[in-house]
């Protein structure tokens, strides 16, 4: 593509907001933006904002989606609070968006959507672009259908062809503004349309048109770059917290030389995780789509006991219907991986969008005292590790354990450092596969590990080592079944003792900051980004203050107290209205406060610095 | 493509199926009987114990894979037929039995029931059918008589009953037959052809709770009334049944009547013949409604036929994968599109 003549202006960070129907391609722009970004060697954070609907009225508010991309010259944690620019391919997308936009921001509006219709879809009673509301803001005004028609005049295109082929010149025309690598885009529209060459001429015509309207309109004085990051050296992709713990899991059971096992229902925001999974049969996966929740962890639990590494995977509502069976799996100390993307609840709730309000349901939602391990994931790039020390841990100690994801880290995306297969942590397995393993000949399948308190592992299959296992009470040792009241009480603490027993492999609480601060700030999952980002900012003014991230929530880690208690306060930052504080405040006796939003979107950084600042 | 287990050259007995737990039925429950016939046709099977797996729910009858010295799992209400599912995907070479009643089967765990025999998961399923809730003592199932007074019913139950097998090959389950718990001879047949059967068996035994539903079946069982209360089943058979057999069972294009031989002429000609391996699962359904005591009851194998079995093809799925592409970890994990940062 010729090169332009504009004058460059540098910029260190930039936030940009696609908005408009779900059917104007607004995640597929995102993402190409994103990838471009990626390869600019700029770091990247994402947040889609999708609706439930698949392809709600077009048109409509309920049928607006988003995508937010920051993407930055420094390391960045969160995909920004607000936006500098803000694409809208409708008056709907420009009603339900525009306060994510700076005061003072570039707003790109496609013009040729804002009719009378249009807009009273959207519920304006006076034209947005008329009546002055807009004063403050930086509008950039295109009708991007007459444009798009005129670039594919002459192509024999419908009408509605060509207007699927608008998203593409707005594509074109920011990547101009932002001088990303076209490659990019004509590379990825290839990749769609290579196979319907009329389709990939128009397509490839509209973007080039839009980078081409970039250069020749009058609309923009300068362009703008964002040079490449300062970031640890490395090979980086791209990635999502979905594909990210996908791979977790098979890089697990590669390690630990496991088939994989995925027993799941799909369900908004898990399912990619089983699809993803599905097309990695040649990795040893097997995966098991079950007529529900409750089978899916069944059939699960069935692999478990087959020596699969076995993991479900779902949302909140589906760790409601798997709770019994989970209860079965703390019984049967069976190995097992349970991950819950979270979304807005209670009941179906938000499916769509984030929160973090299943902590509680993971820690106690089972009948009976049913202990088991839990830990959360902060981002996309973080998901991965999180679900190999899901998966090993599960093995080690023989446990179900609930790896918390949400919404947010399972659609966001970022860059990701990928790790070399050799330096992945070893995962050893013990399985018991031949009675000539067995101490004095004597076969105990629920025999404990002095260290971990595990029970063996048994390969199914053996001869001399049937044993039946169930949810009712066992005897310690044998494992038959008891329903004897002191033994009940040993059962009872034992396997307490194993969950508390996952403490030895929690690594020493990292306090990023002051051992001192005036405000310490506690978070965990995917408030990570903001949190730090808002430490950082505070600590840059000077103010004492400092961060403490837990990846696990079940054991907490064992210098948790003391680490809180040098704190003069402490703040727990979280997307629900409260459920780690209750439990920091129980078990430290730390008078910590709680800083909630349960309203869909990740915590911007300005409120949680907002939060610190009113200690200070 | 069918895994045929490979019989042992083991001389195997009844009480090598037996495990070292105290049988805790009440006595003269139905389920003893069933046991004892279970384990009788294991051992002539010849599979050894170590490579079978007892999968049951809860309930009376799913205490069973506590009383099998096999590999078993006593899992949760309704969900043997799920946890079955996943043992056979992850462990083919393991024969699998499930264990469950009326209540666990057609209640709370029917959707289950209903998807592992959709599937064709290659699994045996013995259901304990008395028409009761034993454990919880005493309520009416979803095979309860319409009418029926229980503790929970005591104006009669107006639950509209079904019947198993009927919704057994309403998903058209590979292989379905009906046993009664003290008929012997006839179990045993039951049980070495569902064993013997790769895909889904769905074995419904009227079995006999002396508690909570005495002589539910006693019209079946009883010396005087059986031969004319059952008809057996016999493959490419017509349907002759009654002490003297002298009685039959005619198609009328697809009504089943009861017919007399010698009456107007009628003969063994005249009668219905019994095709197991029917591929339409149309008459085997007809077969199912037969209820007494309009119609004798169907025991023996209502059909038998081959499918494609899922765990099966899930397999051979993941063979062919196997073979196309090489697993590579650093590959996967470094993905289509990455870059080096120096």
């Amino acid at each position: 593509m010729a090169t332009s003549t504009r004058p460059t202006e540098v910029l260190e960070s930039v936030v940009i907001r696609f908005a408009g129907d779900s059917g104007d391609g607004i995640q597929l722009t995102g993402n190409q933006f994103t990838a471009a970004s990626a390869l600019a060697g700029n770091d990247t954070a994402t947040f889609p904002d999708y609706p439930a609907e698949i392809r709600a009225p077009a048109g409509t508010l309920a049928g607006v989606s988003g995508f937010q991309l920051h993407f930055s010259s420094r390391d960045i944690l969160t995909p920004g609070d607000r936006a500098d620019v803000l694409v809208v391919m409708n008056p709907a997308a420009l009603k339900s968006n525009l306060k994510w936009l700076k005061p003072h921001g570039m707003l790109i509006v496609n013009t040729d959507s804002f009719q009378a219709k249009n807009l009273k879809m959207a519920g304006y009673a006076t034209h947005p672009l008329e009546d002055g509301s807009l004063a403050t803001l930086q509008v950039v005004q295109i009708d991007l259908g007459r444009l798009t028609g005129e670039a594919l005049v002459g192509m024999g295109l419908s009408a509605k062809e060509v207007e699927r082929c608008k998203n593409y010149f707005a594509l074109g025309l920011v990547f101009w503004l932002y001088e990303r690598d076209t490659q990019v885009v004509e590379d990825e529209i290839k990749k769609k349309f290579g196979t319907r060459p009329l389709l990939f001429d128009a397509n490839l015509k509209v973007f080039r048109a839009g980078w081409n309207f970039g250069e020749t309109t009058e609309l923009f004085r300068t362009r703008y770059t964002v040079p490449a990051a300062a970031i640890p050296p490395g090979l980086y992709r791209n990635i999502s917290g979905n594909e990210s713990l996908s791979l977790g899991l098979v890089a697990a059971a590669q390690v630990a030389g496991l088939p994989l096992f995925c027993g799941s229902y799909p369900i908004t925001p898990a399912t990619e995780i089983l699809q993803t999974l599905a097309n990695l049969k040649e990795f040893d996966v097997r995966t098991f789509q079950a007529e529900d929740e409750i089978a899916a962890v069944v059939a699960t639990i069935g692999a478990s006991y087959a020596n699969h590494l076995a993991v479900t995977t779902t949302s909140g509502p589906g760790i409601a219907l798997k709770s019994e069976a989970m209860g079965l799996a703390v019984m049967t100390e069976l190995p097992l991986v349970v991950i819950d993307v979270q979304r807005g609840g209670p009941s179906t709730g938000l499916p769509t969008k984030t929160e973090q309000a299943d902590l509680l349901q993971v820690l106690y939602g089972r009948n009976g005292e049913s202990p088991l391990p839990v830990l959360a994931a902060r981002s996309a790039a973080d998901a991965f590790e999180t679900a190999y020390e899901a998966c090993r841990i599960a093995l080690k100690y023989m446990t179900p354990v609930v790896l918390l994801s949400d919404g947010s880290i399972a659609n966001g995306a970022e860059p990701w450092r990928v790790p070399r297969v050799a330096d992945l942590a070893p995962i050893p397995i013990d399985l018991l596969d031949d009675v000539a393993k067995l101490q004095n000949g004597e076969f105990l399948p629920y025999d404990r590990d002095p260290k971990t308190g595990a029970r063996p592992w048994v390969k199914i299959g053996t001869q001399g080592l049937e044993h039946r296992l169930g949810g009712l009470e066992k005897w310690e040792r044998t494992g038959h079944i008891a329903y004897d009241a002191e033994n009940h009480q040993r059962m009872t603490l034992a396997r307490q003792a194993k969950v508390d027993a996952v403490v030895q492999d929690i690594p020493p609480t990292e306090v990023y900051g002051e051992r001192d601060a005036k405000v310490g700030v506690l978070s965990w999952g995917s408030t990570y980004g903001s949190c730090r980002t808002a430490i950082d900012q505070l600590r840059a003014q000077g103010h004492k203050v400092a961060h403490v991230h837990l990846r696990w929530l079940n054991p907490l880690p064992a210098d948790l107290g003391k680490v809180l208690h040098r704190f003069k306060r402490v703040l727990v930052p979280e997307i629900n209205n409260g459920q780690l504080l209750p439990l920091v405040r129980a078990k430290y006796l730390v008078d910590a406060k709680g800083f909630n939003r349960i309203a869909t979107q990740p915590l911007s950084v300005a409120e949680v610095a907002e939060a610190i600042s009113s200690w200070l | 493509m069918t895994m045929a287990h490979t019989p042992t050259t083991l001389e195997l007995k009844p009480k090598d199926f037996a495990s070292d737990q105290e049988v805790r039925w009440c006595p003269g429950c139905g389920d003893y009987a069933i046991l004892a016939g279970i384990q009788r046709a294991l051992a002539k099977q010849g599979i050894p114990p170590w490579k079978i797996a007892t999968i049951a729910g809860i309930g009376c009858s799913s205490r069973f894979p506590y009383y099998m010295a096999t590999y078993g799992f006593h899992t949760i209400h309704g969900r043997a037929p799920a946890l079955a599912t996943g043992v056979k995907i992850a462990r083919p070479d393991m024969q699998v039995w499930i264990v469950t009643g009326d209540g666990d089967a057609l209640s709370i765990g029917g959707n289950h029931f209903i998807h592992l025999a959709r599937r064709n998961i290659d699994a045996k399923l013995l259901l304990f059918n008395n028409r009761i809730y034993g454990l919880t003592k005493g309520q009416y199932s979803p095979t309860s008589e319409f009418g029926k007074k229980t503790k929970t019913s005591p104006q009669g139950s107006v639950d509209n009953p079904f019947n198993p097998l009927s919704v057994a090959l309403g998903v058209e389950a590979s292989f379905v037959a009906r046993c009664i718990d003290v008929d012997a001879k006839n179990s045993a047949e039951v049980y070495t052809a569902a064993a013997a059967h790769v895909g889904t068996a769905v074995i419904e035994i009227l079995q006999n709770c002396v508690i909570f539903n005495d002589g539910a079946w006693d019209s079946l069982t009883a010396k005087e009334s059986r031969a004319d209360m059952t008809i057996l089943l016999e493959d490419g058979k017509p349907m002759v049944f009654g002490a003297n057999r002298d009685k039959g069972i005619r198609l009328n294009g697809l009504t089943p009547e009861v017919v007399k031989l010698g009456e107007n002429g009628i003969t063994e000609a005249d009668l219905w013949v019994h095709q197991t391996h029917d591929p339409d699962p149309t008459r085997a359904f007809l077969l199912s409604r037969l209820e007494s005591p309009a119609f004798p009851v169907p025991i023996g194998v209502l059909r038998s036929v081959h499918r494609p079995v899922y765990n099966e093809m899930l397999e051979l799925q993941v063979t062919e994968v196997k073979k196309a592409k090489k697993p590579d970890l650093q590959k996967l994990l470094d993905g289509p599109k990455n870059w080096s940062v120096a």
